[in-house]
């Protein structure tokens, strides 16, 4: 390391590891994992979110599970709660469906209506 | 590359490894590995996190759940449950000892809501063996920026800051650098003081084995402030775990050229050798200090000169704490506007406190001074265990004095301690509750100075074994009229004679207990009684026959027969047997054994 820049492109780059402990939770995608959601395929829709979001770098959104909220039929059930505004669950979330969630909600910040179970204001 | 979705920080601070904290962690990655997601979650080692006794300790993140008393086997249990499933374990969350309400994240415990983290800023969040972690929370910024300014301007951010030492005495920081920079001499030298030895005291080692690069950044400022091109670290080999993380950290710093010639491409050049002590507590003093990383005997110098003019080696030498360094890099950063606005008019700042004994929390804490001991027991201590009475608090450890109840509400800072004969000293706060006997605790800790006195003054090396003859026969009932006025004269001149800190300090945990429970040296003199019932001399243990159900507890444990009796029948303690170990009384579960007084009529 020889000059300024070069310490603040480590900075950079080590603020990323260390992201998931620092941050101010913005916005939140939760991810049922009960019993029912994993054989529902919840763990491949958590990695397809893991992944899109890698893929479009974005770094300010915090990834979680929940348990088993008992709608068991219309699981993988995905939360996305945007500070401000009502937490919105969708509902048989496939890994596909979950990447365009991202593209369309947490990106544009465009609901996608049709997939929506329930919405739930002051969240 | 996988992509991290947790990260689990596993405290790595001494009180945490030695309760198996790496043990849990092995666990903790077989768990991962056999659920199959060993890759989506990092595992972490952290600084002391603070809660000492619960340990050993994990916060999970992004979720911010802190668990407590970690076994091995709950490790599985918080892989397929939380990290799986999303599940937080409930059962290994950390509940208040009082209201037994139940905390899902450290940062909502009063505990850590109470403090305010300055020094203690990155423990629980970056790992200590890693630059890079110190880097994202913008470590070495400080050095860059300050090699933009003057040495000068430098000083002047640390004076106006209001930064004083945090080792005990209290003496401006900014001043000391100034001092060290004008006095006539080279090459200059800083050393780090991280002989920490204090009985009861572990802000140095905590912050050395949690944020080795933040001493290290500090000491690089003071390094370039004073006109230093070489710093040592003195550190107690007793501290292997805090030895091992500074080693590797001077490693980092050395192959990322943060230390080295023209470090940031300035004109700057800066390295650091570690020197390890025998854990000789004379050493923690300066000029001793200062001659044991020489080669010679630890053994004080008289002052002045100070080593700012004839320090190490003959040379000017800046010598800093641990605490105090780390406060460097905050306030380069910040300015010293903020950090002058933090603590009370005389006293800026925080200072870390090792908070032990008969409180519920004990561990590392951090407040701002001014604060005051109600705050600091019952607020992040949580109270005193057993709802027991406070009786007085020790700061400042052997040098110090004790602080009784009625100044509970006192802000404390280096005038205010001061003042009431007691002192901020380097941070350890030991709390006592109605079982301590105050002479007792003085003789504990005249004891401890006796056997560190380093002999070469006869104040300390003769008058300190006198005291100490004095307390150790009042305590056994053989105290004699007028030996509190002894203990006072000794102690004064103690105080003024001898020549370094340990022995102008030494009587002050004597005069100060004097000074706040008089009437209970006078009970052991004249009455031949111990108030807290603690002294074994002048107490005796007895069964109180009303309560007793002969369930033969109390004979079962006592380890020397001397409680007795036949099953189903009033047992009784043989008072010529009895050793007073204090076992039967602890252990029995209808309270039917008491403590009396030997020497007076009734209990």
């Amino acid at each position: 390391m020889k000059s300024l820049e070069d310490l603040k492109r480590i900075r950079e780059r080590a603020q990323a590891q260390i992201r998931l402990r620092t941050q101010e939770s913005n916005t939140k995608i939760i991810v049922g994992m009960g019993t029912c959601g994993i054989a529902a395929g919840a763990r491949e829709t958590l990695m397809a979110i893991l992944d899109e979001l890698s893929k479009r770098n974005i770094q300010d959104v915090v990834v979680t599970q929940t348990g088993c909220v008992g709608l068991c039929e219309y699981e993988p059930l995905v939360n996305v709660i945007k500070p401000g505004q009502p937490k919105i669950t969708y509902m048989k979330v496939t890994p596909e469906k979950a990447r365009q969630i991202i593209a369309s909600h947490i990106v544009n910040d465009q609901v996608i209506n049709e997939w929506v179970l329930s919405t739930e204001e002051g969240a | 590359m996988a992509i991290v979705r947790a990260n689990v920080l596993i405290c790595a601070g001494s009180a945490c490894v030695s309760s198996r904290a790496y043990e849990f962690k092995d666990a903790l990655l077989r768990a991962l590995e056999e659920a199959g997601i060993r890759e989506e979650v990092n595992v972490v080692d952290t600084g002391c996190v603070g809660t000492c006794d619960l340990g050993p300790v994990a916060i999970v993140y992004p979720d911010d759940v802190f668990y407590v008393r970690l076994k091995p086997e709950d490790a599985k249990m918080i892989v397929n449950e939380h990290l799986l499933k999303g599940r937080i374990v409930n059962r290994l969350l950390y509940q208040e000892p009082i209201t037994k309400e139940v905390f899902p994240s450290l940062s909502e415990i009063d505990f850590v809501a109470k403090q305010r983290r300055i020094v203690l800023r990155n423990m629980g969040i970056i790992n200590p063996e890693s630059i890079e972690e110190y880097i994202a929370r913008e470590g070495y910024q400080a050095l860059a920026t300050a090699l933009t300014m003057t040495p000068e301007e430098v000083i002047d951010i640390v004076k106006r800051s209001g930064l004083r030492g945090r080792g005990g005495a209290g003496f401006s920081t900014g001043l000391k650098w100034e001092l060290t920079r004008k006095a006539v001499g080279s090459p200059k030298y800083v050393i780090c003081n991280g002989d920490e030895g204090d009985p009861g005291a572990f802000m140095d080692r905590s912050i050395l084995e949690g944020d080795p690069h933040s001493v290290i950044e500090g000491m690089m400022i003071a390094g370039y402030a004073v006109g230093a091109s070489k710093g040592f670290f003195y550190v107690r080999a007793e501290y292997p775990l805090a030895i091992k993380r500074l080693e590797i950290a001077l490693e980092q710093a050395r192959s990322y050229g943060l230390m080295g010639e023209n470090i940031l491409g300035t004109d700057f050049s800066f390295d650091i050798e570690l020197r390890r002590g025998s854990g000789a507590f004379v050493c923690g003093e300066e000029t001793a200090l200062i001659a044991s990383i020489e080669g010679k005997r630890g053994e004080p110098r008289p002052r002045p000169p100070y080593p700012a003019n004839r320090g190490l080696w003959g040379k000017p030498t800046v010598i800093n704490n641990v605490e105090t360094l780390a406060n460097v890099a905050p306030i380069i950063l910040n300015g010293a506007e903020w950090f002058s606005s933090i603590g009370t008019e005389k006293s800026k700042g925080t200072k870390v406190f090792a908070l032990a004994g008969k409180v519920n929390n004990t561990g590392l804490i951090e407040v701002p001074f001014g604060t005051t001991l109600r705050e600091i027991i019952f607020e992040v201590g949580g109270g005193i265990p057993g709802g027991k009475k406070f009786k007085a608090a020790q700061t400042g450890g052997p040098s110090g004095g004790c602080i009784p109840a009625d100044y509970l509400d006192l802000p404390l800072d280096y005038e205010s301690l001061k003042q009431i004969g007691a002192i901020v000293g380097s941070g350890g706060l030991i709390i006592m509750d109605e079982d301590t006997c105050m002479v007792d605790v003085a003789r504990f800790f005249l004891e401890f100075t006796q056997s560190e006195s380093c002999g070469k003054c006869p104040p300390c090396r003769v008058g300190t074994r006198k005291m100490l003859d004095i307390l150790e026969r009042i305590i056994n009932g053989e105290g004699e009229e007028g030996d509190i006025e002894r203990l006072i004269e000794l102690g004064n001149e103690i105080k003024q004679d001898s020549l370094c800190g340990l022995g102008q300090t030494a009587p002050n945990p004597v005069l100060s207990t004097i000074r706040f429970f008089r009437d209970e040296y006078e009970a052991h003199i004249k009455e031949k009684r111990c108030p807290a019932k603690s002294c074994r001399a002048l107490i005796a243990y007895q069964v109180i026959p009303d309560k007793c159900k002969g369930c033969g507890i109390c004979a079962r444990i006592c380890p020397v027969g001397a409680a007795q009796g036949k099953p189903r029948e009033i047992h009784f303690i043989d008072k010529d047997l009895c050793i007073k170990c204090g076992d039967c009384f602890a252990k029995c579960p209808f309270g039917a054994i008491e403590k009396i007084d030997i020497f007076s009529q009734k209990t």
